[in-house]
């Protein structure tokens, strides 16, 4: 228990480390991913090409190697980071990829009909977006966006690769330092209680939006 | 009343609509009917604006216009679609204010007024609350009814009224369209039910298939 008490505070700043990167991804890119997730669907197809080729190179790569590339490699071209700017620049190009192929999965899902419903009642684009759309789309892809915000909790260790102390680091340091495996039990442990909580939230949401079908 | 002179639609180079002409005074009820793939629903979606004509001309009271591109006069039409098309994340108050408040900036209070009156009118007192998942196909097609009602249209229009409908619900869309037109109501039906399109025809258009 002494033990414990000694290497909580080193683990719970790398804990502040993971959430940071979480809460600033997840801020930026689900919005963004809705932006780009409209754009996947407009008929401008130079823009549809552009944005496809983007989420292949993200998706299709790891994100630990784009997190590699945004800071050791960026450099050459004349773009310096600090660690942490380049940590929250890859994952936010990485995570907005998947949000957008998410929501243009939901908006996708959304029948023409409700389009031309409101249509015919003279809704502007705007307003059929705002008030018929995206509230449909939500509830259809709350699920798979969870998913998403869960891997982020975790994927957030992936920052160790340019540096970053984030909580597996923390333990991981611990560990090569005291010889132990309980660093990481802790660490194990710290990561359940921050994924229990997102997935407590979740499930909130989506209960929230359970009143219509 | 409404003029259609010379419509023509074609898709891919096929004519589906070649020189329609039609008229349909005020108050009437003008039936399309015909096999399927007729051309039936292409011709409404022309009429409502949801496809744009290859050629011809649309009169609305004598005055020329656009129903793909006319927003913003009250040359408005209404459409009852097939399948309803309502908003499912809306209840069912909500689907009938969205466009009066949104579109023609009534204040809310007098758009729930009228639109609480409308559905009492249709019979749908106390269902204003519920949402559509909460409905059945009949009450469903009446909201949608409704909903078209409340933007104050010139015309009427319905895509198949009584195919996703039971047969015993017939009689009562019958009776709906039949109370419209005694309250001057334009309307216009698109269905492939000949003895439901005679029942309420003031006038009769059958359309048939292109070779």
């Amino acid at each position: 228990m002494h033990y414990v008490s000694q290497i909580l505070p080193s683990l719970i700043s790398g804990t502040g480390m993971t959430l940071s990167i979480f809460f600033w991804t997840l801020i930026i890119s689900v919005p963004l991913g809705i932006l780009v997730g409209l754009g996947m669907i407009t008929r401008f197809k130079p823009l549809t090409w552009l944005i496809n080729v983007y989420v292949w190179l993200m998706r299709g790569t790891p994100l630990l190697l784009q997190l590699i590339f945004v800071f050791y490699g960026l450099p050459i071209i004349g773009i310096v980071f600090n660690r942490y700017d380049a940590a929250l620049f890859a994952f936010i190009l990485n995570y907005t990829a998947y949000f957008a192929e998410i929501f243009r999965g939901g908006l996708q899902a959304i029948p023409v009909g409700q389009y031309e419903s409101a249509r015919v009642l003279r809704l502007t684009k705007w307003q059929t977006l705002r008030k018929i759309v995206i509230p449909q789309v939500v509830k259809i892809v709350l699920p798979s966006i969870g998913n998403e915000v869960i891997n982020l909790v975790k994927d957030s260790s992936l920052v160790y690769v340019i540096g970053l102390g984030d909580l597996l680091r923390a333990g991981n340091v611990a560990m090569a330092r005291d010889v132990t495996l309980v660093p990481m039990l802790l660490v194990g442990v710290i990561y359940l209680l921050l994924t229990a909580v997102c997935t407590l939230v979740l499930k909130r949401l989506e209960k929230h939006y359970s009143y219509w079908r | 009343m409404l003029e259609l002179k010379g419509i023509t639609k074609k898709f891919d180079g096929k004519t589906i609509l070649d020189q329609v002409n039609l008229t349909v005074p005020d108050g009437q009820i003008l039936t399309i009917v015909g096999p399927s793939g007729a051309g039936k629903t292409t011709l409404l979606r022309c009429i409502s604006g949801l496809e744009v004509v290859d050629s011809g001309k649309f009169f609305l009271d004598g005055q020329a216009f656009d129903p793909a591109t006319n927003r913003d006069n009250d040359a408005v039409i209404g459409v009852v679609f097939q399948d309803f098309q309502l908003f499912p994340n809306l209840t069912v108050l909500q689907n009938v204010v969205l466009a009066p408040t949104m579109v023609l900036k009534r204040s809310a209070a007098d758009a729930e007024k009228e639109a609480r009156a409308l559905l009492e009118r249709l019979n749908l007192g106390g269902k204003a609350d519920l949402f559509p998942y909460e409905l059945s196909g009949g009450q469903k097609q009446r909201v949608a009814i409704v909903r078209a009602l409340a933007m104050h249209p010139k015309l009427l229009c319905y895509d198949e009224p009584t195919s996703a409908l039971d047969p015993d619900l017939r009689r009562e869309v019958e009776e709906i369209i039949l109370k419209l037109k005694r309250e001057g109501m334009t309307q216009i039906v698109v269905t492939h039910d000949m003895p439901f399109a005679e029942s309420i025809a003031d006038q009769m258009l059958r359309v048939e298939p292109k070779e």
